[in-house]
């Protein structure tokens, strides 16, 4: 019972980190159809921000808020501008192996210009344990549970009580319709790029003191991020958020109890079992088939 | 289908069969790697390029075939039995993961597949008993054809060449036929192909189990060309280079994947001389081709010759592979 609990909690702080990668992904997906592959790599790199900043010398917190910024700048505004808007007329196909070359892009630019070795990250609070019924829980996998629980209450807050929020769903779920009412369409979409570039970014600081900061650390968790998307259910901000705890959680319970060595394996017959049987996801809503 | 000047088909195959005579052994190792690669490409360009149906797994396939053949050659099966049973092998398994395809679409189709490749290596890797797991499969022998022995990197490079041959004659040939119009029909819109009483459901199985047998008939001659086979070499990077490759020669294309394999197999070695920034610029080079020609290399050439021809009536290449909604 207490190594479940503990499995249980570590996952419920993995599952988190996924949940605010897969809320991202979804996002951009709702908006702009954007499907992007290097959603794992966006996670990966926000790290290496932070660790720039902090080996010219800035305190900790004035990194992150750099590495948030750089973010922003890097994976919200030029990502949008550069590689989403000129492939935009061409459809989904060109923009996925476009995404595709980006992860490479990204993945190798960060393994030549910084280091392809694991480096170490700061925690968000100093590593202790607490003792809960006997189970041994620590204090990170709290203080990312946490945060990730703030930023998906805000985040869902700002989408569904504020004038913007709602024109970003509008904008969302019938982009043409949603022009005629009034709404600056192009001005939406860039926002849900501005936030998904601050959900990966605290994605990104939440992880790197589990997993460390290295360049490969995109391929897992960008594969997380869609699985859980699919799970939930791709139009579903709240699809995300359940797909990626249900994911975090079962990962670490099932490489626990039923096989470590195919541990990759059990996220990816639920990803084949929920596309055969509810490809909508758990919570979506089904997509009309257009002739 | 384009218009490939037959000049510049006899002019590739001349150099194709004169190049071993010019090249260094690690440069028959390269075209060999091209002709044995363009196999699975031609594949997939069947399954995305002609049927629509985006597969991450083609590089699955390829390693399947690579382990049939790795397998059952040193039972004592000849080179061509187990050559034969890969691509059924891959047919079989390529049937059952169209199905599917019957009920999603373009990116969740991305993802399936792309689980399923996963699913492939973790296989070959964890089960040791029958793959030996990281450890791989070495020497696997070079088969012998009428009495001929391809064991000289160059003879083993004309075998490969020829099945290429072959293949690609057949895949021309099927695609002329009412068969290969109906995998158009499939791609450019499922559901009027549908209502003109096409057997979509069996189009559609029958895209992914040729494509896929094809990435099989590529990995039974990967394995005796490079001689080492493990499982990594078939994770997920292969299926998306493979990808690359039928996208950057021209997905729907019939020569697409010949230009698209040959970049791939050329140009991470000619960028060698920028040293371990290669990658970086071979990612940026396909982002940058992305924007401006999506319809890839012989996309490019094509509007260039229309270009030069003339400013008739230039009619806007569109990307060949949006289908309807998911």
């Amino acid at each position: 019972m207490a190594s479940f609990i503990q499995l249980l909690v570590s996952g419920l702080a993995t599952g988190a980190i996924y949940a605010l990668i897969a809320v991202g992904f979804t996002l951009l997906w709702q908006t702009s159809q954007t499907i992007n592959f290097a959603q794992g790599e966006f996670v990966m790199l926000p790290a290496f921000f932070v660790l720039a900043a902090m080996n010219a010398g800035a305190p900790f917190w004035l990194a992150a808020l750099i590495g948030v910024a750089l973010s922003i700048v890097i994976l919200g505004i030029l990502f949008k501008f550069i590689i989403v808007d000129p492939m935009f007329k061409y459809g989904v196909l060109p923009l996925v192996i476009s995404t595709i070359a980006l992860s490479l892009f990204l993945k190798e630019g960060v393994k030549d210009f910084y280091s392809s070795q694991a480096q170490s990250f700061p925690a968000l609070v100093p590593a202790s344990d607490i003792h809960v019924f006997g189970a041994v829980v620590s204090t990170q996998s709290l203080a990312v549970l946490a945060v990730a629980i703030v930023t998906v209450i805000v985040l869902h807050l700002l989408l569904t009580k504020t004038r913007t929020g709602r024109q970003m769903q509008a904008t969302a779920q019938n982009p043409l319709l949603a022009r005629i009412l009034g709404i600056p369409v192009q001005r939406m979409v860039l926002y849900t790029f501005l936030l998904n570039a601050v959900l990966v970014a605290i994605a990104s600081i939440l992880v790197s003191p589990i997993y460390l900061a290295k360049f490969t650390n995109g391929e897992t968790l960008g594969m997380a991020a869609f699985i859980a998307a699919i799970i939930g259910g791709f139009n579903q901000v709240r699809g995300a958020v359940l797909g990626g705890v249900i994911l975090g959680v079962l990962d670490n319970l099932s490489a626990a109890y039923i096989s470590s060595q195919y541990r990759g394996a059990f996220p990816l017959i639920i990803l084949i079992a929920v596309i055969l049987f509810r490809p909508q996801g758990l919570l979506g809503r089904i997509e009309e088939r257009t002739v | 289908m384009t218009r490939f000047p037959a000049l510049a088909l006899v002019m590739a195959a001349a150099v194709a069969i004169a190049a071993p005579f010019f090249l260094k052994p690690f440069g028959i190792f390269l075209i060999s790697t091209w002709a044995v690669l363009t196999i699975a490409a031609i594949g997939l360009n069947l399954t995305l390029g002609y049927a629509g149906q985006i597969s991450l797994a083609q590089g699955a396939f390829v390693g399947m075939g690579a382990y049939t053949v790795a397998l059952l050659t040193p039972l004592g099966v000849p080179f061509f039995g187990a050559f034969f049973a890969a691509g059924l092998l891959c047919f079989a398994i390529g049937w059952v993961l169209g199905y599917p395809a019957l009920r999603v679409q373009h990116h969740y189709l991305a993802f399936v597949t792309l689980a399923f490749t996963t699913l492939v290596f973790l296989v070959l890797r964890n089960e040791e008993w029958l793959t030996n797991g990281i450890y791989g499969i070495t020497g696997t022998p070079r088969p012998t054809l009428f009495g001929l022995k391809a064991s000289s990197a160059r003879d083993f490079y004309f075998l490969c060449l020829g099945v290429l041959a072959l293949l690609s004659l057949a895949i021309w040939w099927m695609l002329r036929s009412p068969w290969g119009r109906a995998f158009v029909a499939l791609r450019e819109n499922p559901i009027r192909a549908l209502s003109l009483g096409l057997d979509t459901r069996r189009y559609t199985l029958m895209a992914f189990a040729i494509g896929s047998s094809l990435g099989g008939l590529s990995g039974a001659l990967y394995a005796p060309l490079v001689q080492f086979i493990e499982p990594n070499s078939f994770a997920l990077g292969l299926s998306l280079n493979l990808l690359l490759m039928v996208i950057v020669g021209g997905s729907g294309n019939f020569f697409g994947p010949f230009v698209g394999a040959l970049v791939a197999v050329l140009l991470p070695e000619w960028l060698r001389l920028t040293q371990g920034y290669y990658l970086i610029v071979y990612a940026a080079a396909i982002m940058v081709m992305m924007a401006f020609c999506p319809s890839g290399l012989l996309g490019l050439a094509e509007r260039a010759g229309r270009a030069l021809a003339g400013p008739r009536a230039v009619k806007k290449t569109s990307m060949p592979t949006e289908g309807a909604g998911p």
